[in-house]
């Protein structure tokens, strides 16, 4: 008697626990179904509507117009690049501050610094590379004072493809190297050794152990520095003031002004870019769970 | 071995220059608004226009009201999934991980879509309405950052053992939260806080397809129209995130401590 009723009056505690816990949690959930979930479900749903509301395919049909199809080529093709050499360049930087032998101040620096440099994009970031690059640039100015070498005549545009790439790589390297430093450290040093014993030339410790346990580091963070480049607004906006037609400066306009004379297709355009930041995340997610099986 | 040792320090020396270029570059472009000498023209200009005054004002105030608001939700959702909810721990992390996956542009379109004049919930209807739906925003911008923050602290500390204690002394859960829990995570929120700091301050996409007067689309403005002041401004912006940077690494290096003192 006494036993049922006090696992009674434990039960109801517990209801009450679960109760408190889950209202605890509750503005967590609305928050982000209000403000994350629904808005960006919303949209989607518009990619595939009508003026009506009725369902079609006829809108992601439309985004094969030649001016959507090149704007997406030169998207892909920025953010491709800039993730590639700010993948091998982070990776050749956090490697030899961690494995390079350079004095050990380097790599505390290097880590600050990244932290700062990957928050500072945007459009102070596109400020500095005008103040560099740009046509009365600092370094524009020297390299043709000093070598007599107008980059400008010689081909180069900040405004252009590689100017763009250049200035995305400032935040792309130093997030390349806050990704991959952990895994880097996780290389054991006796792994090193026992290539050694074994007689392996340095050429082939990379090739046999240290290149097959990081390519699923390198691979995964290259998609998630491309993923960080295919969404990024602010830079090129304020650095080519709309002028280059990537993805998402198109879209910022279409948002302003329905530059498109079509506000199902911009619901299109937004599909065809959560489509590719998504695939590209979710490789990163099974690239990175390959990774994790030699790196704890 | 001497091989790998120069080519270290080739990469370093090219990633020192490649990084510090700009910086030099922008802070000298900076100086040059008076013709025949340096000067620090462009900053007075800048900070003792109104403009300026009140755009960064501005973005200061959105930036503590969404850190506040980031608080009051990641804080008690962190605590219930590692104390009651530990099922949930993928969903909920999957959510705060979304802004990361989704871009700021297609979140603010899905806003404008959701919540425009002609919506069940017309916030961008008022001043108001789009000041608030602008700090939720930056709370669901700043979510991968504050609940990593805020979710690493919590696994340092012994949530269970120090619920069941404040119980057996009485307290309910809102004291529990805040007496208890909140001050032993202290530093773990400071440092979602500076980093929350530091993407809102500048950000540009919400604020200027809000049509909201903040500090990112006053920069923008200003570098459409004059030359030396925009390197002033990209200065003092890069000094911000270094201070936040800064700060981030004090209240880690706190909470560390705190750590190593409890062992």
């Amino acid at each position: 008697m006494v036993t049922t009723r006090k696992s009674h009056f434990a039960k109801g505690r517990l209801v009450d626990r679960n109760l408190a816990a889950w209202l605890g949690v509750a503005p967590f959930f609305i928050f982000a179904a209000m403000f994350l979930i629904l808005p960006t479900c919303l949209l989607l749903a518009g990619a595939f509507q009508d003026d009506h509301g009725q369902l079609t395919l006829q809108n992601i049909a439309n985004l094969a117009r030649p001016d959507i199809i090149k704007s997406f080529a030169l998207s892909l093709k920025i953010s491709a690049t800039s993730a590639l050499v700010g993948a091998l360049f982070g990776f050749v930087l956090a490697y030899a501050a961690v494995n390079g032998g350079v004095p050990s101040w380097i790599r505390p620096t290097l880590m600050t610094f990244s932290g700062v440099a990957s928050n500072f994009a945007g459009v102070p970031l596109a400020f500095a590379f005008i103040a560099t690059l740009g046509r009365t640039g600092l370094v524009t100015a020297a390299l043709n004072k000093i070598f007599d070498f107008n980059i400008y005549n010689a081909g180069f545009n900040l405004l252009d493809f590689w100017g763009l790439t250049l200035t995305y790589l400032y935040f792309q390297i130093p997030l390349m190297v806050l990704i991959l430093t952990p895994a880097i450290d996780g290389l054991k040093k006796e792994w090193r050794e026992a290539s050694l014993t074994l007689g392996s030339s340095a050429i082939q410790h990379w090739r046999y152990v240290i290149l097959p346990i990081l390519w699923p580091s390198i691979a995964g963070s290259f998609l998630l520095l491309f993923a960080n480049a295919f969404g990024a607004v602010a830079t090129a906006y304020a650095l080519t003031n709309s002028s280059l037609n990537i993805v998402p400066i198109l879209l910022f306009s279409q948002i302003r002004g329905d530059v498109l004379h079509d506000p199902n297709l911009g619901y299109a355009l937004a599909f065809g870019m959560v489509a590719i930041t998504g695939i590209s995340n979710l490789l990163y997610i099974v690239l990175r769970s390959r990774s994790e099986r030699w790196i704890k | 071995m001497k091989n790998s040792n120069l080519g270290a320090w080739l990469a370093v020396i090219l990633g020192a220059l490649y990084f510090l270029m700009p910086l030099v570059a922008t802070f000298e472009f900076s100086l040059r608004l008076k013709r025949d000498e340096y000067s620090f023209e462009a900053y007075r200009i800048v900070l003792s226009d109104p403009v300026f005054q009140s755009a960064f004002t501005y973005s200061l105030v959105l930036a503590i009201v969404t850190i506040v608001i980031g608080i009051l939700i990641v804080v008690p959702t962190a605590y219930w999934v590692q104390l009651r909810l530990p099922k949930l721990r993928p969903v909920v992390e999957f959510i705060t991980l979304l802004p990361l996956v989704i871009p700021a542009i297609i979140i603010v379109f899905g806003y404008i879509r959701m919540y425009n004049t002609s919506s069940f919930l017309p916030l961008t209807q008022t001043v108001l309405g789009t000041d608030i739906l602008l700090s939720f925003g930056y709370v669901a911008l700043s979510l991968p950052y504050m609940y990593r923050a805020v979710e690493t602290g919590m696994r340092s500390i012994d949530v269970g053992t120090l619920t069941e204690a404040a119980e057996s002394l009485g307290a309910k859960w809102p004291t529990i939260l805040l007496s208890v829990i909140l001050p032993n995570i202290r530093s773990a929120i400071l440092s979602g806080a500076f980093l929350t700091f530091a993407t809102v301050i500048g950000e540009f996409t919400f604020a200027s397809l809000l049509n909201r007067p903040t500090f990112g689309p006053y920069l923008q403005l200003i570098g459409a129209k004059r030359a030396y002041e925009p390197a002033a401004l990209a200065i003092i912006a890069f000094v911000i995130t270094w201070a936040c940077m800064g700060l981030l690494q004090v209240a880690g290096g706190a909470a560390r401590h705190a750590n190593g003192a409890k062992k």
